[in-house]
């Protein structure tokens, strides 16, 4: 264990970093994958049509190749985003978590458009759970499909939606392990640097990486169930 | 999606109006798409130089070896994961508490750790503790990871299989004399097959997206050829997108397979299970139809 001990503040930065990551880019993920979620079920054709082919693409590219492109692609636009709060709050010891650079941010984006798709899906099975009879007794009162949706449908799929919604966001939060493809310093990366160094301590270090990992899943966990279980009540 | 509860069947008029609202998306899109095309095109990507360079025969070569890689490391890992889960399945419905709760724990370890983190595990213990080459040491990374997370998902997939059979099918089978590991292996497993196979497929797609997981560990599967493609042609973009365009097209395939299967056992009043939660990428098995 020492490999790790010693190097404790490290491994909790990094820890640091991937929850940092998992939080952004679940935000992305949320807000995008409603959206795209409640076009997937509109009276809009060419809407159902779009998001069912984004999701399609996005289902069957591998993660790491979306971060690759989003790298790639980003400053060929002449977009190059970097926040280093290193220097804004002018820290010298340089941390980290506080440093936002372009992989990251690219990394996170790119997670959090992967998935979008997944959120997507999630949303709409959530959607048909829903009794027919709701539907049918809102439009019957007149309410259009915004209404529909808003008023009546929405409410009750909250509920439904949310243990695929909380898998959903553990599959994210293991997913984002997968920026170390692209030069991010999370714990991942934390572990591979501590292999290198300690090659006589290499399973102690995988053991404690994934408590680390399975500790951040259970936590998600817990937070899915209460608010399944508040949504009930 | 014909008839949708959530909104009356669209007269002419509303037809209109979503004909223009669907106008105005698909214009939005492109021109967006458009924009991000021209940008790239007036940086020099997907001109005919690059195209030209991605034809040479030697870079042609090395794509289909990445094809062969990646393809090798899928099937060898989901072999190897239907073959882990069958036998987790089978500890986890066991009678024996010994048996059966080794079993779960192992489920839920290998779904709560992420595969990367498996495979940079398994590489470093190969580089430490054998003499293996490298490539080797990296094959074996990748289908050990792909094989304890697919088997630990698959275990769980098998086991709402075997529960899906009707008891009634159980019962007779016992009552005919048979003991417990026969009315496993010739009465429920023959059965619970039908449920599972869509399922099954589907997790072959998450399996192959994920041996691109071995290009950070090294191993030379599709998307490492890409980089070193790349690197040679001095090009990144327009090759990482083709090799997009060659994974969405083995996706495809295998996702086609799936929904047919699901839609052919529907007509025989076969659902298939659902892969379940936790460490699952989504809720439900469906392909996008």
């Amino acid at each position: 264990m020492d490999a790790v001990r010693d190097n404790w503040r490290d491994v909790l930065y990094a820890f640091g970093l991937t929850v940092e990551i998992s939080v952004l880019a679940g935000v992305i993920a949320l807000v995008l994958g409603f959206l795209l979620g409640a076009l997937r079920v509109s009276p809009v054709p060419v809407g159902r049509a779009v998001a069912a082919v984004y999701v399609r693409l996005v289902r069957n590219t591998p993660l790491l190749l979306i971060m690759l492109i989003t790298t790639f692609t980003l400053p060929v636009l002449g977009l190059r985003p970097d926040i280093n709060l290193n220097d804004w709050f002018g820290i010298d010891s340089h941390n980290r978590m506080l440093n936002l650079n372009f992989f990251v941010l690219c990394a996170t984006g790119a997670l959090g458009l992967y998935t979008a798709a997944f959120v997507c899906e999630a949303v709409r099975s959530g959607i048909n759970s829903i009794p027919i009879g709701q539907a049918e007794a809102a439009r019957s009162i007149g309410m259009t499909f915004g209404q529909t949706l808003r008023l009546v449908v929405l409410p009750q799929a909250y509920r439904a939606v949310i243990p695929p919604l909380t898998s959903t966001m553990i599959a994210m939060t293991k997913n984002s392990s997968v920026a170390v493809g692209v030069g991010v310093t999370d714990a991942t990366f934390q572990m591979r640097k501590l292999n290198n160094d300690n090659g006589d301590q290499i399973l102690q270090i995988f053991v404690t990486f994934a408590i680390g990992y399975m500790i951040l899943v259970f936590l998600i966990s817990a937070v899915g169930s209460l608010l399944e279980r508040r949504a009930a009540a | 999606m014909a008839a949708s509860v959530l909104f009356d069947e669209p007269g002419p008029r509303t037809r209109a109006r979503h004909r223009l609202y669907g106008a105005a998306l698909l214009l939005v899109i492109a021109a967006f798409l458009v924009w991000i095309y021209l940008r790239l095109h007036d940086e020099g990507e997907f001109s005919q130089r690059i195209f030209d360079d991605l034809s040479q025969d030697n870079v042609l070569t090395a794509i289909g070896d990445g094809v062969v890689a990646t393809l090798k490391a899928a099937a060898i890992s989901i072999v190897l994961a239907v073959l882990f889960g069958f036998l987790l399945a089978a500890g986890r419905l066991s009678d024996h508490a010994w048996v059966r709760v080794p079993s779960r724990l192992v489920i839920e370890f290998f779904r709560a750790v992420p595969v990367v983190l498996m495979m940079i595990f398994f590489f470093g213990w190969l580089a430490v503790n054998t003499e293996l080459e490298t490539q080797r040491q990296a094959l074996i990374a990748v289908v050990a990871a792909l094989m304890f997370y697919n088997g630990s998902v698959l275990a769980e997939v098998f086991r709402a299989g075997i529960n899906a059979v009707p008891k009634g099918q159980v019962e007779a089978a016992y009552a005919i004399g048979l003991r417990k590991g026969q009315v496993l292996r010739m009465i429920q497993t023959p059965q619970a097959v039908r449920y599972m196979l869509p399922t099954i497929i589907s997790q072959c797609v998450v399996t192959l997206k994920d041996t691109s997981l071995g290009y950070i560990i090294t191993y030379q599967e599709l998307l490492r050829e890409g980089r070193g493609i790349a690197e040679f042609i001095g090009n990144n973009l327009t090759v990482f997108l083709v090799i997009a365009v060659i994974y969405i097209a083995m996706n495809s395939v295998l996702s086609a397979l799936a929904f047919w299967l699901e839609r052919r056992l529907a007509t025989r009043g076969i659902r298939p299970v659902e892969t379940p939660g936790l460490g699952a990428e989504d809720g439900s098995h469906t392909t996008v139809g």
